[in-house]
């Protein structure tokens, strides 16, 4: 039998000016298992404490009930305040008779005592069928993982590697950089972009604490916030680590004209090969769908001429299993494939009408042009360029909803950069709106504006081409009239979405991803670079749209949360979490398809019957992984499932008070 | 008779609300912070996520003398355990038609998606829901008081 003790809170006249709080208290005492009952002006303050100290020693009081403010703000202050007299500190519940009672009743004082009395008997009710819940302690590797190699992995890997914390990239791609080591100048300061990031990759290459697994991927994810069991496959590079990167193998090479993915199709590869001059690491991996040795099963060439004998034809894929405290998700993006949806443009079977990455390619003086703008039809200069905003973005019929963030800043940047290298030339930007929010931007459109490009306000209805040039139709809705451009080259702003496969990483680490298949954040204001999954946390593009200064911010943010977890040598497990009665559970397993954190396994048990044992399966909750929303033991058929501090049986009794 | 009517006319609704502790019970307590008034016949129970309620908690309300009855949670997709809300809403949906189906009036039990921030949401709710039950009446129709009488055995 409970014996509960009842403090009732004035909390100075916000509650007490409306509720009768001595008539509360008398009615309390009146309550089954209530031995003590009494009230205060402030419960929070150090006296009111103290009261509740002495009473429970005094009473030996086994359960508390405390009526006061919202038990969001002070439920944990009297759960340390019991504590601190001997009592599990969830053995306590409140009544909420300030933000739900005295502040929203305050015409209506009789009411609000007599409502008052109900939450205490509500409360009482609860508190008679509590029991001591303990946190459990799970501990922490001190080590992280990253899957993305792109510059917010490397930023956050470099800010926690700094930290004095093990740090392990994935990447996907033969080398780390991303899509930022692609890119040309970065807007507004038209700073190089490659000049800023290839000694980030360095730095992160040459970190005593971080290890980078390139051309790999992430297998499998087992285990849970501070203790994860990732398997990462590394696939054949058919390179081993002998490997100078001198360069030999990839010169002597006899496949040849293979396009090259890093300048999007426009140069050619050899079968063996590193994506760009600045890869990291610097070591070539051997494709082995185009190469002679793997197609016809002779050539050798590279392997005869390596100095070093770092050529590894019978390389397989390895598994290799890492254990982490942390995972961060930072997968980033893809462009839309435009090719597919705008037929209008022609299917992308013009060549001159690309798209605004095969355009930064174009103007970086490393790309296939050597930083020359140049027809990719006939290889002439441009002399009219239109810039197309908004493609697959904004547009709910073609593309996706959403805003790409980025483009309206990279089509004035481009923008600026052919009036800057093509004298005499003509730019036409057609857009919806020009979105430049940010430090600097609005300034930077200001002045492409002032440069003398031309921002035509709609939508192009239609690309065609015409002898030697490409008629753009479109329509300016500022004029009301339609609009038509003979263009040489035209340059489309496309859609940033979800990388590929990115999909597949939130299954293989188990989080969720919003309805357009970006990574989905726990709270979109207050916990913006976490997953709703403990210990999983996100950054970059994988998240949304975004431009360079935001991905390096929130990759920062990122790695402090990690920093943050990391410095921990153990972290408390939440209590309140469900449980399984094994004697009555059926092994069904209804509870695993609902539980959105797998926290939830079969198990064999073995049970004595007369004469026999049997084995049989049962649910099992993993302690670490749960949560404690209690939406499998709605799904439980036998009702073997219960959650801890929000039981069947609490909660009944709660309604049958209630009710009374 | 008269003792009826006389009890009638000082007749309040007793309105049990389920609440998830993320969105509902903490735009409840923003519509207290604001001072959003609204009628003292709601109570609230404090429930981890709507996934929780378990439909069974419903009816025993109303067995036991609700008059009305709500769940409230997370908007969907806002769930902060990703989907305990698509849960509630499709087993609530099914109590929902069930409790119609024997006869019970479709406004006396509900189910509402209110979030944190949406404290004047709340407190309209709330009007609402009162201002809906007082039109009908006690309920009568699952009381466990009307239907077995005095000395006979629930089954």
């Amino acid at each position: 039998m409970q014996r509960i003790g009842v403090f009732i809170c004035w909390c100075g006249s916000n509650i007490g000016g409306v509720v009768d709080v001595p008539a509360v208290a008398r009615e309390a005492a009146k309550f089954h298992g209530v031995v003590y009952s009494a009230e205060y002006k402030y419960m929070c303050s150090e006296p009111g404490q103290e009261m509740i100290v002495s009473a429970i020693k005094e009473h030996r009081l086994t359960g508390v009930v405390v009526a006061s403010c919202s038990p969001t703000l002070h439920e944990i202050t009297f759960r340390k305040n019991i504590a601190r007299a001997g009592l599990n500190p969830y053995m306590l519940e409140m009544a909420n008779i300030r933000e739900q009672c005295s502040w929203v009743h305050q015409h209506e004082p009789e009411k609000a005592t007599q409502k008052a009395i109900e939450l205490v008997r509500r409360a009482v009710a609860k508190a008679g069928k509590l029991e001591p819940l303990f946190e459990s302690a799970i501990p922490v590797t001190k080590r992280a993982l990253i899957i993305g190699g792109g510059i917010a992995g490397i930023q956050a890997a470099l800010d926690i590697a700094d930290a004095g914390n093990e740090v392990i990239i994935v990447e996907r791609e033969p080398t780390i950089g991303g899509k930022m080591v692609l890119l040309d100048k970065t807007f507004p300061t038209l700073d190089c972009s490659a000049c800023i990031s290839t000694p980030k990759m360095v730095s992160a290459a040459q970190h005593p604490n971080i290890k980078i697994y390139t051309y790999a991927e992430v297998e499998e994810v087992k285990g849970y916030i501070g203790n994860f069991s990732v398997v990462v496959k590394q696939k054949a590079r058919s390179v081993n680590s002998k490997c100078t990167g001198c360069g030999i193998c990839w010169a002597k090479c006899p496949t040849k004209n293979i396009p090259n993915e890093f300048d999007l199709g426009m140069s050619m590869r050899k079968a063996i090969y590193v994506p760009f001059p600045q890869a990291v690491p610097n070591r070539p991996v051997i494709d082995r769908e185009r190469c002679r040795q793997f197609v016809k099963g002779k050539c050798g060439v590279c392997q005869k001429f390596c100095p070093t004998g770092a050529i590894d034809y019978e390389q397989g894929d390895e598994f290799v299993t890492e254990n982490v405290g942390a995972i961060l998700a930072a997968t980033g993006y893809d462009l839309i494939d435009w090719t597919k949806i705008y037929g209008e443009y022609g299917y992308g079977k013009y060549p001159d009408v690309v798209t605004g990455l095969h355009f930064e390619r174009m103007v970086n003086a490393s790309g296939p042009t050597g930083g020359k703008i140049l027809r990719p039809s006939d290889g002439e200069q441009p002399k009219t360029v239109v810039f197309v905003k908004c493609v697959g973005s904004r547009d709910e019929a073609k593309g996706r909803e959403y805003c790409s963030r980025a483009c309206c800043m990279y089509t004035a940047k481009h923008a600026h950069q052919v009036l800057e290298k093509i004298p005499g030339s003509q730019v036409v930007i057609f857009y919806i709106d020009v979105r430049c929010a940010g430090k600097a931007y609005e300034e930077f459109y200001l002045k492409t504006l002032h440069e003398g490009a031309i921002y035509t306000r709609g939508r192009v209805s239609k690309i065609y081409p015409e002898g030697n040039h490409l008629i753009v139709k479109g329509a300016d809705t500022l004029l009301g009239r339609p609009v038509e451009v003979v263009a040489d080259m035209v340059v489309l702003a496309t859609a940033m979405i979800p990388s590929a496969g990115s999909a597949d990483v939130a299954r293989t680490v188990g989080f969720t991803v919003d309805k357009d298949g970006f990574f989905q954040e726990a709270h979109p204001k207050l916990r913006p670079v976490e997953t709703n999954t403990g210990g999983v946390f996100l950054a970059g593009a994988c998240q949304g749209p975004k431009d360079i200064p935001d991905t390096v911010a929130q990759a920062s943010g990122a790695a402090a949360k990690i920093i943050g977890l990391l410095s921990h040598s153990e972290i408390a497990g939440e209590p309140t979490i469900a449980r399984v009665n094994e004697a009555i559970c059926s092994g069904c397993l209804a509870c695993q398809g609902i539980c959105p954190y797998r926290a939830i396994e079969p198990k064999e048990i073995v049970e004595r019957l007369p004469g026999k044992q049997v084995t049989r399966v049962v649910a099992s909750v993993n302690s670490g992984l749960c949560q404690g929303c209690g939406a499998c033991t709605v799904a439980c058929r036998p009702g073997a499932l219960n959650l801890k501090g929000f039981t069947n049986e609490q909660l009944l009794s709660e309604v049958d008070a209630l009710c009374q | 008779m008269s003792i009826e009517n006389e009890s009638q006319e000082n007749w309040q609704p007793k309105i049990v609300g389920i609440c998830c502790r993320w969105c509902t019970y903490a735009g409840a307590d923003l519509a207290g912070i604001s001072r959003m008034n609204y009628p003292t016949t709601v109570r609230v129970i404090r429930v981890p996520c709507s996934g929780r309620v378990n439909p069974q908690f419903i009816i025993r309300a109303l067995q036991q003398g609700a008059d009305g009855v709500f769940v409230s949670g997370c908007h969907p997709g806002d769930c902060h355990y990703s989907s305990g809300n698509y849960h509630a809403r499709r087993r609530l949906q099914v109590l929902k038609k069930l409790l119609e189906f024997v006869g019970l009036e479709p406004e006396r039990f509900q189910f509402y998606w209110i979030s944190g921030s949406e404290g004047a949401k709340f407190a309209e709710t709330m009007k609402k829901i009162d201002e809906q039950i007082k039109k009908l009446g006690p309920n009568k129709k699952l009381k466990r008081s009307n239907v077995f009488k005095q000395g006979d055995r629930p089954a």
